[in-house]
């Protein structure tokens, strides 16, 4: 399982790009290979929206079963990759860079520290499979 | 491909079925409604019968072979059933008819309404509901209505266990309340001290199925519907797996408020591929007025000469009308031809063994396979489809390795409190010699796992078509046939 | 004992394999008090008695054999030809199960994945699922795609009063569980020739969905361009519910460009049988896809390359989606479906024009003859209609049905149940099942109560 060490993580296998203020969110590796397939995704949100930590970002759906993907941060959305809605098998190939899903202005940097990094997250999995 | 679509047999200019001329002078057609053109196929009535029954020939069918399907209670459906729905003194009456011509039929639904009444020891019947899943809405519905009626809307929460069946939390949303999953302890009941943390005023209901989906009577069920009686909520029964209790125990008797049931299942109505069914519900004297109408009922008393006069009746704060006209009758005609058939000593029959065969399969069953409850069992059992020594096996393999067999496979994945769950209910209609030659499949599946675990990640190897593309399907969207230009 | 094959030495012998005594040592988990109740129900009868007692129940009924019937709002009395249930009655199709396993379910996928097509090319709509189970519940669940279409935001669903009334009462039982959710327009006051122009004053951008029928309860094919324009201005969703013959002969709801296109298919070669079985249509947009409920073949390949059909977006369903599904419906319709499938194959593009114009040119034959009448009048002379109609009787309809009952006739049905202030007012329904004569000795018939 690929958890790049630059990210952070969420129990609910988001993962978080920071950059300054910016920020970009998908899911991780994991949660693609346990989704398997991703046949559809359906976006809650609208660029503009103003997000909580916890809000629903997404819906995907594979072929046997259907996840809700949630903000890890809260912030304004300022990008939908919109074209994940026709090539959606780009987020089990690619999680982490092409499949990336929002990007957005964080609300409250502090949020972040509740998160996992790349060591802890990888354990949590370990913990889950076991 | 196997076989072509209907319009891949269409031949431009075929007839099918002609009508006569009309016998009534011609009025001229309303120019700005007419249709241009209509894209039906066109063929001959023998085409459509080799069409048809090619495609029958390409289906498992209870009166093929065995379903082992856990939940679904796949028993034999007698022919006698098909008969009598057929008479054409109850199949060529309109719903709408004048009441007083209708009477045979509101006599077979009354008969019906008391029979089930019996067998449960509810106090009311609704026979409208289409199916088990629109039973559950009903029941949902009711318990809102009647927090409602009592001036408690702040009762917005229900509890459903971890192991039921999908459209328990599905109706239990569409109905406006929130769901709490219960936990289930290490023996398969529910969780008392998880269920004794929510009973509180916010508390609706508990749906119950019971046996649950492992195929376990629940060893505190009096006390489970106890504590949530005290607490103000009421009780509704998912009567799924009702062929496990008919004559050995009446849910009414024991608390339940609200009940479905499943014709198709319990009472043996065939499942046509996929419906239709019929699904009933029972509920106890306090929620009574709340059942969705038309019922029938009694409105002249008879006599040793006279039958009484049947009519239709809606209760006072009935949650209202589930659907057109009165529910599945012609499923009504079948399941009280069942019952009348079996009298009091058949019901109980039924669950004895229906109840011995789960057990005979479980024990045998398990001699290869991991079972993650292990007492006695109801009318079905789960096993685990997998094994830590076998790692590339998954329950999905198994179950399409048992098609090589001649078998239709258990219910998958489900409960989704087991890994790799198959469920299996044999039903009381299937022979001693067919469970074993189940049993006989089972292990060698079981070897071939460990032997040649291709053999089963590759199969089914004997079916018309192989392990089909399923995320294609998703993906690539195609819901209809080609149609030729013309 | 009817159909438990167990000997008594069977039993035993699985009786000692799972190690207890008696069949009762297997029951111990069920409160004693409660176990093994007497049930009071009547001793068994053997399946020679079962035919017996249920040729006598159903003598119990008068049916439109013996009957000329013009009964219709919402079932119709259809020639339905002799192959349809003896394909039907192949245990292949009616014992099967639903479709899960689609490598020994391909009979049943491939006839759903045709019915789906037939349906669409009907409506002229994009995508048809499996079927729902009836008209009624498919127009509930009209409102429940379009509530969840706009995340719950708009919360106004508007029906005409023009829509079968039991259909408007099962749409208000399905929205009882949403939150806030307004079913509204079809208020008692609403006027049947000023009603629609009303309805469509009343869209406004919190309506989720107009429900409106074509024709209407009335009989009455209406031309709704105007107010599905008005709809869509408003962002609101238009739902057509239709009668499947009518489509025989009229523009279809897609060329209106309705959202949904809802409707029973019982005319389709279901019969009458009191009500049900019958078939819910359930069409849309492609672009509803995703949000509709009920299952949905597919096609696709299998591993050998084979065209196969499969159950798809199962992950929409509630065995799947759980409390997050938008509906809870597991079952369809299946062996109607099926018998859709067939009655329209062997119909066919000619045959099943045949039919629709059958009904058309002897509905208005009647209209013509019944109104000729004195005493006896359309409600509705200017408008088109297909093959139902309201008659105006001099007497309340309770008065003159009598007579006719006893000259084997049931009448139309009597609109005053539904509409107070319609109590002389008859809604009368001929398909191709009905003669010349049968129409001609009803006039005669009610001219005679007309008379007394």
């Amino acid at each position: 399982m690929n958890t790049p060490k630059a990210l952070k993580y969420a129990k609910t296998d988001e993962w978080i790009k920071v950059e300054g203020d910016q920020a970009v969110i998908g899911i991780t590796d994991y949660a693609q290979d346990q989704l398997s397939d991703v046949v559809f995704i359906e976006f809650m949100i609208e660029e503009g929206d103003q997000v909580s930590k916890g809000d629903p970002l997404a819906t995907l759906e594979s072929v046997k079963a259907a996840s809700d993907v949630n903000f890890p941060a809260s912030g304004t959305v300022t990008a939908i990759h919109e074209d994940l809605v026709d090539e959606p098998e780009v987020i089990n190939s690619d999680p982490y860079e092409a499949g990336w899903m929002i990007k957005i202005t964080l609300e409250d940097p502090s949020e972040l520290e509740d998160l996992m990094d790349s060591e802890s997250y990888e354990a949590y999995n370990a913990e889950r499979e076991g | 491909m196997i076989e072509p679509t209907i319009y891949e047999l269409s031949q431009p200019g075929r007839i099918g079925v002609t009508f006569p001329e009309a016998d009534v002078p011609r009025t001229s057609l309303p120019r700005e409604f007419i249709r241009s053109d209509i894209a039906l196929p066109e063929l001959s009535e023998l085409d459509v019968i080799r069409h048809f029954t090619h495609l029958s020939k390409l289906n498992y069918s209870i009166d093929g072979g065995f379903y082992p399907l856990g939940s679904c209670t796949m028993k034999y459906n007698p022919k006698i059933n098909e008969e009598v729905a057929r008479l054409p003194s109850f199949a060529h009456t309109h719903p709408l008819q004048p009441i007083a011509s209708v009477q045979g039929n509101l006599h077979l639904m009354y008969e019906l309404q008391e029979r089930l009444k019996e067998i449960s020891g509810f106090h009311s019947i609704s026979l409208t509901p289409a199916a088990g899943a629109q039973g559950e809405l009903v029941g949902a519905l009711i318990i809102k209505k009647y927090h409602q009626e009592n001036q408690d809307p702040d009762r917005v929460k229900i509890l459903i266990p971890d192991s039921a069946h999908g459209t328990n939390p599905a109706t239990s949303s569409m109905s406006g309340f929130k769901v709490v999953p219960l936990p289930s302890d290490v023996r398969g009941n529910v969780d008392l001290e998880a269920l004794k943390s929510e009973c509180d005023e916010t508390l609706a209901g508990l749906m119950l199925t019971n046996p649950n989906t492992l195929g376990l009577f629940d060893e505190h069920v009096e006390t489970v519907i106890e504590l949530v009686h005290e607490a103000g909520g009421l009780v509704y029964g998912d009567g799924a797996n009702l062929n496990a209790l008919l004559g050995v125990l009446r849910p009414g008797d024991v608390g339940f408020d609200v009940m479905h049931f499943n014709l198709h299942k319990t009472f043996s109505t065939p499942h046509g591929g996929g419906g239709p069914g019929s699904g009933p519900v029972g509920v106890s004297e306090n929620l009574a007025e709340f059942l969705p109408g038309p019922i029938v009922k009694i409105f002249v008393e008879g006599d040793e000469e006279t039958l009484p006069f049947f009519g239709f009746y809606t209760p006072k704060y009935s949650i209202g009308r589930m659907k057109a006209f009165y529910g599945h009758f012609a499923m009504h005609i079948r399941a009280f031809t069942y019952i009348a058939m079996h009298g009091p000593q058949g019901m109980r029959e039924i669950a004895e063994r229906a109840v011995l065969n789960a057990n005979y399969l479980m024990t045998r069953v398990k001699e290869d396979y991991v079972l993650p409850y292990d007492r006695t069992c109801m009318h079905e059992f789960v096993v685990e489809g997998a094994w830590k020594e076998k790692p590339g096996i998954h329950a999905l393999d198994v179950s399409k390795r048992l098609m090589d067999y001649g078998f239709h496979p258990p219910t998958n994945y489900f409960p989704l409190i087991v890994h790799e769950a198959l469920m299996i209910e044999p039903t009381e209609t299937e022979s001693k010699q067919t469970l074993d030659k189940f049993v006989s499949a089972m292990k060698g599946i079981a070897i071939e796992a460990a032997e040649d675990p291709e053999l089963l990640q590759k199969a089914p190897h004997s079916t018309p078509i192989r392990r089909c593309d399923e995320v294609k399907a998703a993906r690539d969207l195609v819901l209809c046939c080609w149609i030729p230009e013309d | 004992m009817m159909f438990t094959p167990h000997t008594p030495q069977e039993i035993e012998e699985m009786l000692k394999v799972i190690g207890v005594d008696k069949i009762e040592d297997l029951f111990e988990n069920v409160p004693e008090k409660h176990r093994f109740p007497e049930l009071d129900l009547p001793e068994p009868l053997t399946e020679m008695e079962a035919a017996d007692e249920l040729d006598y129940i159903s003598s119990g009924n008068a049916s439109t054999d013996e009957f000329i019937s013009f009964l219709g709002a919402g079932a119709y009395n259809h020639y339905i030809p002799a192959a349809v249930d003896m394909l039907l009655r192949r245990g292949e199709f009616y014992t099967a199960y639903t479709p899960y396993q689609p490598e020994v379910s391909q009979g049943t996928l491939q006839a759903i994945f045709e019915f789906q097509t037939l349906m669409t090319e009907l409506t002229g709509m994009d995508v048809s699922n499996a079927s729902h189970y009836d008209g009624a519940t498919a127009a509930a669940e009209a409102a429940n795609l379009a509530y969840h279409f706009f995340r719950g935001k708009r919360k106004n669903i508007l029906v005409s009063r023009a829509v079968h009334p039991q259909y408007r009462e099962t749409i208000r039982t399905y929205m009882q569980g949403l939150e806030n959710v307004v079913v509204l327009g079809d208020e008692d006051q609403a006027d049947m020739s000023t009603g629609l122009q009303q309805l469509t004053g009343k869209i406004d951008n919190n309506t989720a969905l107009v429900v409106v029928q074509y024709p209407d309860f009335f009989g009455r094919v209406i031309d709704y361009t105007n107010l599905i324009k008005i709809a869509h201005t408003q962002g609101a969703l238009v739902c057509m519910i239709f009668n499947p013959t009518a489509l025989g002969l009229i523009k279809p709801p897609g060329d209106y460009d309705a959202d949904i296109a809802v409707g029973d298919g019982q005319p389709l070669g279901i019969p009458l049988s009191f009500g049900g079985p019958y078939l819910g249509i359930f069409t849309c947009k492609k672009k509803y896809v995703r949000k509709l409920a009920g299952r949905l073949v597919g096609e696709t390949v299998d591993e050998e390359g084979q065209r196969a059909y499969v159950l798809t977006l199962t992950a929409r369903e509630q065995h799947i989606r759980r409390e997050k599904s938008t509906s809870n419906i597991c079952t369809n319709q299946g062996l109607m479906a099926l018998a859709a499938t067939i009655y329209l194959s062997l119909l066919g593009k000619d045959g099943f024009q045949q039919v629709a114009n059958l009904c058309y040119q002897k509905a208005h034959y009647a209209a013509d003859q019944l109104s000729n009448i004195d005493g006896f009048e359309l409600a509705f002379p200017e408008t088109p209609f297909f093959h139902e109609f309201v008659l105006r009787t001099p007497k309340p309809v309770n008065e003159i049905s009598d007579h006719l009952i006893n000259h084997g006739i049931f009448p139309g049905y009597d609109l005053s149940e539904a509409y107070p202030e319609m109590n002389n007012h008859m809604l009368i329904a001929v398909t191709e099942t009905l003669s010349r004569e049968d129409i001609e000795f009803f006039a005669a018939t009610l001219e005679e109560v007309a008379n007394d």
